[in-house]
């Protein structure tokens, strides 16, 4: 049962419309699946670039890896919720759970010598690099909100947009 | 993820094709690595050619491979690295631990 609520236009959209979807997962891994695939879909939609599209993945899946592995830990009582946005050039990603939040101080810097062969510990870092601006939050029922921006150069846009 | 093993000489070549993501592919790596390590197989190169995608999870693991192998007196390598797989090694700055090389002749090349 993956439970999915998943709601976007389909249809071909003029550059000066909004694109949203809003997806429920279950903290499963495999939703992470589900949670990429809606979003290439958007992408393909406003006209991205397929290297725009695959840093804009890339974010996404470790956003969504925290929050299935240590907010909700792999409690399938526990929904993952993402919101999509693309406005223009600029794609907002928020992904919620439902666990019991984290202190940002707590997460050390993976290129530090003493931590760069850590195995664990650059989901974080890695949504900092490919996203203009990456937010931590906590949700009224105390887990971690995380709201992912990157605004991406219009010429990055391919050329069906135009059409 | 799927891979191919094969052995030239004394080398271990996995070939590593599709996503190395979280609660599969990652998973998958330290399988083959523990494998051939158990088999004798010290030298070991791992080739990304056909990989299309690598999380902190997948590089994770690949950290990991590569601390278990050197403990254990081996050595690991990475070949064929997509640009973005490249792209990645370089802002994590990996690319300062791991031996990279181009093909499989410099692959087989580096271990001598």
């Amino acid at each position: 049962m993956i439970g999915i609520s998943y709601r976007y236009n389909p249809a071909q959209m003029p550059a000066d419309t909004i694109l949203k979807a809003h997806l429920v997962l279950s903290s499963r891994f495999e939703n992470i699946e589900v949670a990429e695939r809606a979003l290439v879909d958007l992408c393909e939609q406003a006209g991205f670039s397929g290297d725009d599209s695959y840093w804009l993945v890339t974010a996404l899946r470790e956003a969504a890896a925290n929050a299935i592995r240590h907010g909700n830990k792999q409690n399938l009582d526990l929904d993952v919720v993402i919101d999509y946005r693309i406005e223009d050039n600029e794609v907002t990603i928020q992904i919620e759970d439902e666990g019991e939040g984290f202190d940002l101080a707590d997460v050390p810097n993976p290129t530090d010598p003493g931590y760069l062969l850590r195995p664990s510990g650059r989901g974080i870092f890695y949504m900092r690099q490919f996203m203009t601006r990456v937010e931590f939050s906590r949700t009224p029922g105390g887990g971690t909100a995380v709201e992912m921006t990157r605004r991406l150069e219009p010429e990055t846009r391919s050329a069906t947009d135009e059409k | 993820m799927k891979s191919e093993i094969r052995d030239v000489n004394d080398v271990r070549i996995i070939e590593l094709s599709g996503k190395i993501t979280i609660g599969t592919g990652d998973v998958k790596i330290r399988e083959l690595v523990d494998s051939s390590l158990e088999e004798g197989q010290m030298k070991i190169l791992l080739d990304l050619a056909g990989v299309t995608a690598i999380d902190s999870s997948g590089i994770g693991e690949m950290v990991a491979c590569y601390t278990t192998v050197t403990k254990r007196e081996g050595q690991l390598k990475l070949l064929r690295l997509s640009p973005k797989i490249n792209d990645i090694l370089h802002v994590t700055q990996l690319i300062t631990v791991f031996d990279v090389l181009d093909n499989v002749q410099e692959g087989l090349a580096a271990f001598k």
